[in-house]
């Protein structure tokens, strides 16, 4: 009987695994069978190569383990987020962040990690009407500007005109927008 | 689609090939990742955190099923079983992630297939659109349809620099993940796809090989997307992502053009012989399979093959996994033999049903 991975060499290792996937049987070289660490099949191996991505991205977050000291953190203390409770530990551990109040916690030492990941750290795509607040509205007053700034450079005054008159337009309502947030 | 008809179906309408650029690109996704403002993310929550979730965003549902003009299907994930998970993570609808921890998951699935709302996965909310082809536009629209309709009843975490919060912290800022799923066998033949590989890091793109067994790719199917989502708004990544497809989309048919012209008996005889093997073999294996349909399907794009339909592929593609073998037989305890025996009977199958609608 050939290998069943490589179809070229002998098997001579035979396995039977019944697991939550059903029966499986494989019929092994000795040099493919060496490439099973354990018995891995299919849709398993698949999550271990899922998985690489994530533990690569543990493996960046945990490097400097004297940082701590460097933000002048005291070692033995440790900052938990208030709101879930996770340590910057548990984040080392998992590669995944505990919640939405976690990124406020940690942004000292989460700021330099996205820069490292996106080569950014300060968004610029779609703001959320509601969590976003007057975010919108500054976005498109710089938007805006970009736009004046264009047809100047054109000499298309009246459309200038017009986007100046909605910029002051939006800058209004941003003010009276902030003046009220300051009230509560 | 119902439940049942979701797990049972081999035929979904984003792998269909009427559409841009179908002789290269399968199909295109928008993925979204949004979370509830407070609630700790699914990977730290508690199963009463969780539930409060899913009744959240279930409760937006009708809403969302009136905008997108369909009905939504919601699986509840811990109603399954272990095979009928794989079966719909195998058929793509679902990530392995919202598979693993089954408890207070659940997959809305539009009635069309083309969106998926993904609850408590890594995030609380991944909103999934596809499309058939290389459009990545139609489905980010229904995408950001989906998200504004949340985001009006629902709080989102959101921050003014970071953008949107998300578990992990390569998906922060928009939370996009565009993909592109590619057919890519010129570039595999002539060995160039390495070095596609190799460049697409530099622009900000991954290229991963769709069924790979760690040290091989089977089926010369491969999936690109973008890698960074904070510091550029969608459009820009959309439009990073489509100059890089439409530059391999380029090279690929070069390359077919190439192969078609210096070796086009060879290429011939290899198309037709798949296609036999496919349309008459006893006993298939799932890489055996991907691999002679990756050959039919060049003959079909180049028109070597006219004897079923190209829809036929993504059928087969996904009639073939495993996983819906066994779900079909209704036996997890099937031996290889079986399971090769099974497939190799379900292929001819589709494959006949497909050549007798062809005339």
């Amino acid at each position: 009987m050939l290998c069943d991975d490589c179809g070229q060499r002998e098997a001579v290792v035979h396995i039977t695994q019944i697991g939550p996937e059903g029966r499986t049987e494989k019929n092994l070289c000795e040099e493919c069978a060496s490439g099973y660490g354990d018995f891995m099949l299919g849709s398993q191996a698949q999550q271990r190569k899922n998985v690489s991505v994530n533990d690569f991205l543990r493996g960046l977050f945990s490097q400097p383990q004297v940082r701590r000291e460097e933000e002048g953190l005291p070692s033995g203390t440790e900052l938990a987020c208030p709101n879930c409770g996770m340590t910057y530990q548990d984040f080392r551990e998992t590669g995944k962040v505990g919640c939405s109040v976690c990124y406020r916690t940690f942004r000292s030492q989460l700021e330099p990690l996205l820069r490292r990941i996106h080569g950014s750290s300060a968004h610029s795509g779609k703001i959320p009407r509601r969590s976003g607040g007057e975010l919108n509205l500054k976005h498109e007053i710089s938007l805006l500007r970009e736009k004046l700034q264009q047809s100047v450079e054109q000499e298309e005054y009246e459309q200038a005109a017009q986007y100046r008159d909605k910029i002051r337009a939006l800058e209004k309502e941003l003010a009276a927008k902030e003046g009220g947030g300051q009230d509560d | 689609m119902t439940k049942a008809e979701i797990l049972k179906s081999s035929h979904f309408p984003w792998l269909e090939t009427e559409g841009t650029d179908t002789d290269v690109v399968l199909a295109s996704r928008i993925r979204l990742a949004r979370n509830l403002k407070d609630v700790p993310f699914p990977g730290r929550a508690d199963f009463s955190q969780l539930a409060a979730v899913r009744e959240q965003v279930e409760g937006v549902m009708p809403a969302i099923a009136q905008a997108m003009d369909q009905d939504f299907e919601g699986i509840q994930l811990e109603e399954l079983s272990p095979l009928e998970l794989s079966v719909l993570v195998d058929k793509r609808l679902i990530s392995p992630a919202l598979a693993k921890n089954p408890q207070h998951r659940e997959a809305i699935i539009s009635a069309d297939t083309r969106a998926v709302l993904m609850v408590n996965e890594d995030d609380h909310l991944r909103i999934q659109c596809q499309a058939a082809g290389f459009e990545l536009d139609k489905p980010m629209a229904a995408a950001l349809r989906i998200d504004d309709i949340i985001e009006s009843q629902l709080d989102i975490a959101f921050d003014e620099t970071m953008g949107y919060l998300t578990a992990l912290p390569t998906n922060l800022g928009t939370g996009l993940r565009a993909i592109v799923y590619l057919h890519l066998p010129g570039l595999v033949f002539t060995k160039n796809i390495q070095s596609i590989a190799g460049i697409a890091p530099q622009l900000g793109l991954a290229v991963r090989s769709l069924f790979s067994d760690g040290k091989e790719a089977s089926g010369c199917l491969y999936e690109i997307s973008n890698q960074l989502t904070l510091g550029f708004s969608e459009k820009e990544i959309l439009d990073n992502l489509k100059n890089a497809v439409a530059e391999i989309v380029a090279h690929e048919r070069k390359a077919r053009k190439a192969l078609a012209l210096y070796m086009k008996d060879q290429l011939e005889d290899k198309v037709w012989r798949s296609y036999g093997a496919l349309r008459y073999a006893r006993l298939l294996n799932e890489k055996e399979t991907l691999e002679l349909l990756s050959w039919v399907r060049l003959g079909l794009d180049l028109r070597l093959l006219g004897e079923v339909d190209r829809d036929s592929f993504g059928d087969v593609l996904i009639a073939s996994r495993t996983s819906c073998i066994q779900y079909l037989a209704d036996s997890e305890n099937l031996s290889k033999n079986e399971t090769d025996r099974l497939r190799a009977e379900q292929v001819r199958n589709v494959l006949a049903a497909h050549s007798q609608q062809k005339g």
